[in-house]
Parts: structure tokens; C-alpha cells; sequence
């Protein structure tokens, strides 16, 4: 599969930090990749590097095998998190002043439908709600037919439902073959849209690879998760790796039914036990030794 | 690229024209200012009087005639004799005066204040003078401020209504997000200049026949002539906000930058008195303002009929300040903060 987008050691200094430190992946074109990390990870700059608004203390970013320049303009589509549009237009007028400045250019009648902006068409651009917003930029985004797309904490500030309809555009619009590079602090989103993650802790790619194969690679085990309150006994007799946080006792275990048999001997009830994989929140947490959520 | 131009020129004049209360503003202000002033200086005469020397030296020596002594006098050079009669002619000059030999002087008949100038001067004046007359109808307060109303409206509109938009697209983040797509700065300035231009000229022509209509000013010149003067004048202008806020990202100290600009502009370019009484100095200064040059060509237009060759200079040199301006505003230009 052809390489859409080549970070090739991106480093971006500011007077008192370093912001990015020698960054280095490629994105293979259709897929979505994800990159992860909290607040101050470097995420976001490294992205604006690549999309051409931040320039990089050193490093190249390539676009289809070449350096990115005015063609990546042209076919990048760019939803950034917080972006203010000008007062007074209309949804129309907005997408229609944005597919302006492209030479490609995208069915709009198709983007409107895709994002469910038909009934917002003629809105004003401030009287729309968060999720519409978002649909919105979004829909920016999409004018130029744009052969890769840019989401930077597209579903930030979304309620549940507005997110998963999000998610499914999402996953409409990859479906089309357009790459998607998407940066977000929400795990559960980044395993359902994304094939590939990156890992980002102060400034460097500390795990990459496609997320599955990486909690493989990083757990053996399923995790127990039970309620303190609901320990009566001694746990320290069970053969597994125990840890207790917040109030919750987690069982690293390979044989759930002997653990559960041992376990039974030292608590008041099961009624409240959960069972589940490793997922990548439990990840960043063991790489890094911090909560990924912001 | 003309394409991309005129998507932000239409957004840009969407904006404004939607936007009631910027419109508004720039429409009522200027109408409500030269309605009042018309009401308050309805005399139309200044308090004093004032007496042109005619001399081509640039300071005036109090100690070569008693009729320089005279209270109540203000008295002005006048190196160009042309001038002078112009003045005279237009009651803006109550009298002029060679001391020279031979000594002469030039008094408009119809004009009150000349005829009470002219008895103080034989008062003072023990040998025989020579005596001319000059015609002209008096120009009204109102016919010699309208020009600076006008291009002080132009001033607010063009510094604020670019400069401070452009900050403010800037700190919300609208500037980044123009800057990811193919759209380039310079792109994005002609934009600027192009939409608020056609907005101020439409404006200010509106503005500028109401009052002609209503209080009946002056108008000797050309329109077309005075329309390049407003044209180049409001892209000086325009440019100058532009450059202001070329890399700005607080709406608080662009609004202060602005006022740093257009305060000195008020007060110096000779909006509301004439500078031709002032210090050397200050004329020097009020030479480096946009402003300036548009109310001497303007007023130049309006009130003596001047043609395009007349204003030339003062055409030429606002084209060199937007250059200047553009080209700077164009470098130091900043889609978004650091």
C-alpha cells in the first residue's frame, strides 16, 4: 500500500521546551491512524507540522513521495478543534467560500447529505449547536475531495450519542478511501476508527502499531475487577498479580475459572465482578506511568 | 487566484453588510457630525481674525511693522501670492499683506471681518499703501470641514473595520484555519483592501451626496477627481490597519495601536482647524499622515476646483504609503499566534 504521509524526524523547539523530538512515522493511504496522548504530549504540533501551519524547527514531512507542498494544499482536508468561522454566513455561504479556495472539489450536495447539514444549510454559522459545529468543520473539510483528512479531537465536547453518529461518518468517509489522521484523548474511539496508533509522551512516539497487535504484544492476560467493599478475606493467597485502585481490587489472570474459584473463598458475593480485556488506556497507563484522558 | 480572492471578498462583505450595527455605525456617524457642526458654527465665521503676510521668509518678524503688534490677530505666511488671493477670495484670509516695498494689500469687499482688518491696518500704517480687491463668496465652516468628516469616517472604518477584524480572526483561530487551505497572504490582503474599500467608497458616496443635498456644501472640482482621491486615500489607509495588525493577537493592543494611529491623525491632519497657523514642526509631522493628504487633495477639490494635475503630489503620495504599507503588511504577516 502507497505511503500517503511521511513524518521524517520532526523536531519543533520553542525558547523553553521541546516540543516535538525527532518524530518519525508514515501513514499508509486509506487507512485511519490515530495518535495518541495527553495534554502537552506534542500531538497537536506535531499534526500542525504536518498540515502545514506550524513550521518545524527541522525535520520534512512527504506527501504521496514527495515534500509536501501547494498539490498537499490542495488535497488535505483539515478539521482543526477549535476553529472560529465568520460571523454573520451561513452554513452554505461557509462551505461555499471554502470550496472557492480549492481547484478539487467535492459534490457538495453529497457533504451536505453525509453530514446531515441539509435542514442547517441556511443557519447562521453562530446559532449552531456543538454537534452541529462539528458536522460543520467537518464538512470544511471534505469540500476539496480531499484524499487525506485531518481530525484533531473531532468529538471533543460531544455528548455520547452525537459522537457515535460522528464515528460512523467517520468511518463513511475512510470507507471512500480517504486517509484519516486522527488525534484524540477518547481510547474507545481510537480502537473502533483506528487501524494504526501512535503513542505520543513528551515529544516522542513511545509505541506504534495497529492497536490490537499492540495490546497482544503488551498483555497475556484478562483482568478481574471487583469492588473493594466486596473483599472480605486475605487476597494475598491468590497465585495472580493483584493491584488495587480507587476503591476497585483488578486480578491480572491467564485461568479466569481458578481465579474465580480462589476468589470466591475471600469475598462476600460475585455479583459485582467484571471481567475484561486490556485495553489502551490500560496501555499508556503501563508505557507511561499516566492517565491518557486529559 | 482571483477565484480565491473574491470567495474571502464576498465572505468579508457578507459579514459586513449583515452586520447592523458596524454598518450603521459608519453610516449614522459621520451624518450626525456634520448635522450638528452645521448647527453649531451656522455663522460660519471663525472668532479671530486672520491676516496673510505675504513674505518669503518663513517666520514672521514682529518688530518690522506695529500693525504686527495688532491684538486680536493672527498672522499667517503666505510665500505663493496665487494663494494668498485665494484665500482672500474665499474669506479665508480676512486680509493680505505686502509689507514689502512697495506695501500693498488685498481686502474682499464682501467680507465683514476684512472690511474691520482693513481699518486696523491704515490705522497703523503712517505711508501710503496700495489697495486691491479680490471677489469670492465665503466658505462655510461646514463646506471646509466636510472633507475632513468625510476622511475621518474613512480613517475609523479603514483602520478598525480591517485591522481590528484581522486580529480578531486571528485570535479565534479563523487565520490558521484559512492558512491550511490553498489560500496565500497576499491572496488574503488584496482580499481585505478590495472588500473594504468598494464597502468605504460606497459609503462615503452616500454620505457625501446626502450632505451636499441637505446642507448644500461646496463643490467647485471634478467627482472623478475627487473619487481617485478617496480611491488611493482609503487604500493608504486600509493598508496602514493592515500593517498595524500584521502580527497583533490582542484585540486589546491592536485597539490601542489604532488609537496610537489615528489620535496624532485627528488631531494633526487638519480634520477639524487649519494647519497653516501651526509650527513648522507639527506640518512637518502631520506630512507623514495619510490622513493629511487626503484632506489637502480633498478640500483642494472641493473648495478650489483643483484638478488632477493639482493633487497629483498628494495622489502619489498616498499610492507610495499603501505601497510601503502593503509590502510591509505582506511581510510581517501572521496567520496565527506563536
Amino acid at each position: 500500500m502507497q505511503i500517503a504521509l511521511e513524518a521524517r524526524h520532526l523536531v519543533k523547539r520553542y525558547p523553553d521546551v521541546l516540543a516535538v523530538d525527532d518524530v518519525s512515522f508514515q501513514v499508509r493511504q486509506g487507512i485511519c491512524f490515530g495518535l495518541l496522548g495527553p495534554n502537552g504530549a506534542g500531538k497537536t504540533t506535531t499534526v500542525e507540522i504536518m498540515e502545514g501551519v506550524t513550521p518545524a524547527s527541522s525535520g520534512e514531512v512527504w506527501y504521496f513521495g514527495e515534500p509536501a507542498g501547494q498539490k498537499f494544499r490542495q488535497e488535505a482536508g483539515i478539521q482543526f478543534q477549535n476553529t472560529a468561522l465568520q460571523d454573520y454566513l451561513t452554513v452554505r455561504e461557509t462551505l461555499d467560500m471554502f470550496q472557492t479556495l480549492y481547484d478539487r472539489k467535492a459534490d457538495l450536495a453529497h457533504i451536505i447529505e453525509e453530514c446531515s447539514l441539509g435542514e442547517l444549510q441556511d443557519r447562521d454559522n453562530r446559532k449552531l449547536s456543538g454537534g452541529q459545529r462539528q458536522r460543520l468543520l467537518l464538512a470544511i473539510a471534505l469540500v476539496n475531495k480531499p484524499r487525506l483528512v485531518f481530525l484533531d479531537e473531532p468529538t471533543t465536547g460531544l455528548d455520547p450519542q452525537a459522537r457515535r453518529n460522528f464515528w460512523d461518518l467517520v468511518q463513511r468517509i475512510r470507507a471512500e478511501g480517504t486517509t484519516i489522521i486522527l488525534t484524540t484523548h477518547y481510547m474507545d474511539e481510537a480502537q473502533i476508527l483506528c487501524d494504526e496508533i501512535a503513542i505520543m509522551e513528551s515529544g516522542k512516539i513511545i509505541a506504534q502499531g495497529n492497536p490490537e497487535e499492540l495490546l497482544r504484544k503488551q498483555y497475556q492476560h484478562v483482568v478481574i475487577e471487583l469492588p473493594l467493599t466486596e473483599v472480605s478475606g486475605d487476597l494475598s493467597n491468590i497465585e495472580h498479580r493483584v493491584l488495587e485502585t480507587q476503591g476497585i481490587i483488578e486480578i491480572e489472570t491467564n485461568d479466569v475459572n481458578k481465579t474465580l474459584q480462589d476468589l470466591a473463598k475471600h469475598v462476600h458475593g460475585l455479583n459485582r465482578l467484571k471481567i475484561r480485556q486490556r485495553n489502551l488506556e490500560d496501555l499508556f497507563l503501563d508505557l507511561t506511568g499516566h492517565s491518557l484522558r486529559p | 487566484m482571483l477565484q480565491r480572492i473574491f470567495a474571502i471578498f464576498r465572505a468579508r462583505n457578507i459579514e459586513f453588510v449583515r452586520d447592523r450595527s458596524a454598518m450603521g455605525w459608519n453610516i449614522i456617524m459621520p451624518v450626525v457630525l456634520m448635522f450638528g457642526l452645521s448647527f453649531i458654527f451656522g455663522g460660519g465665521d471663525r472668532a479671530e481674525y486672520t491676516v496673510g503676510i505675504l513674505q518669503s521668509s518663513d517666520t514672521i518678524d514682529e518688530t518690522a511693522h506695529p500693525f504686527l503688534r495688532t491684538r486680536y490677530m493672527q498672522f499667517v505666511v503666505v510665500d505663493d501670492e496665487t494663494q494668498g488671493f485665494r484665500k482672500v477670495g474665499q474669506h479665508q484670509l480676512d486680509l493680505l499683506v505686502q509689507l514689502d516695498s512697495p506695501p500693498r494689500y488685498w481686502v474682499n469687499p464682501d467680507s465683514p471681518k476684512g472690511y474691520f482688518a482693513e481699518l486696523a491696518l491704515l490705522q497703523t500704517f503712517d505711508g501710503r499703501i496700495e489697495k486691491g480687491q479680490i471677489s469670492g463668496e465665503a466658505i462655510r465652516y461646514v463646506d471646509w470641514v466636510l472633507p475632513g468628516i468625510l476622511a475621518m469616517n474613512m480613517m475609523f472604518s479603514c483602520l478598525f473595520g480591517v485591522g481590528y477584524v484581522i486580529v480578531r480572526y486571528r485570535k479565534n483561530g479563523f487565520l490558521k484555519r484559512l492558512r491550511a487551505t490553498p489560500l496565500r497572504a497576499i491572496e488574503f490582503i488584496i482580499a481585505q483592501v478590495a472588500s473594504r474599500l468598494m464597502l468605504i467608497i460606497t459609503i462615503t458616496t452616500f454620505v457625501f451626496l446626502g450632505t451636499k443635498y441637505f446642507l448644500d456644501t461646496r463643490f467647485e472640482g471634478s467627482y472623478l477627481v475627487l473619487l481617485l482621491v478617496a480611491f488611493v486615500g482609503a487604500t493608504a489607509l486600509i493598508s496602514m490597519g493592515l500593517l498595524i495588525a500584521a502580527r497583533v493577537t490582542s484585540e486589546e493592543l491592536a485597539g490601542g495601536l489604532l488609537n496610537l494611529v489615528m489620535w496624532p491623525m485627528m488631531m494633526l491632519s487638519g480634520v477639524w482647524f487649519s494647519l497653516e497657523a501651526a509650527d513648522e514642526w507639527v506640518r512637518q509631522v502631520a506630512a507623514a499622515f495619510p490622513l493629511t493628504h487626503i484632506l489637502n487633495a480633498a478640500r483642494a477639490v472641493m473648495l478650489d476646483g483643483a484638478g488632477l494635475t493639482e493633487v497629483m503630489p498628494q495622489i502619489l503620495a498616498l499610492v507610495a504609503m499603501s505601497a510601503v504599507f502593503l509590502v510591509l503588511g505582506a511581510v510581517l504577516f501572521r496567520w496565527h499566534p506563536r
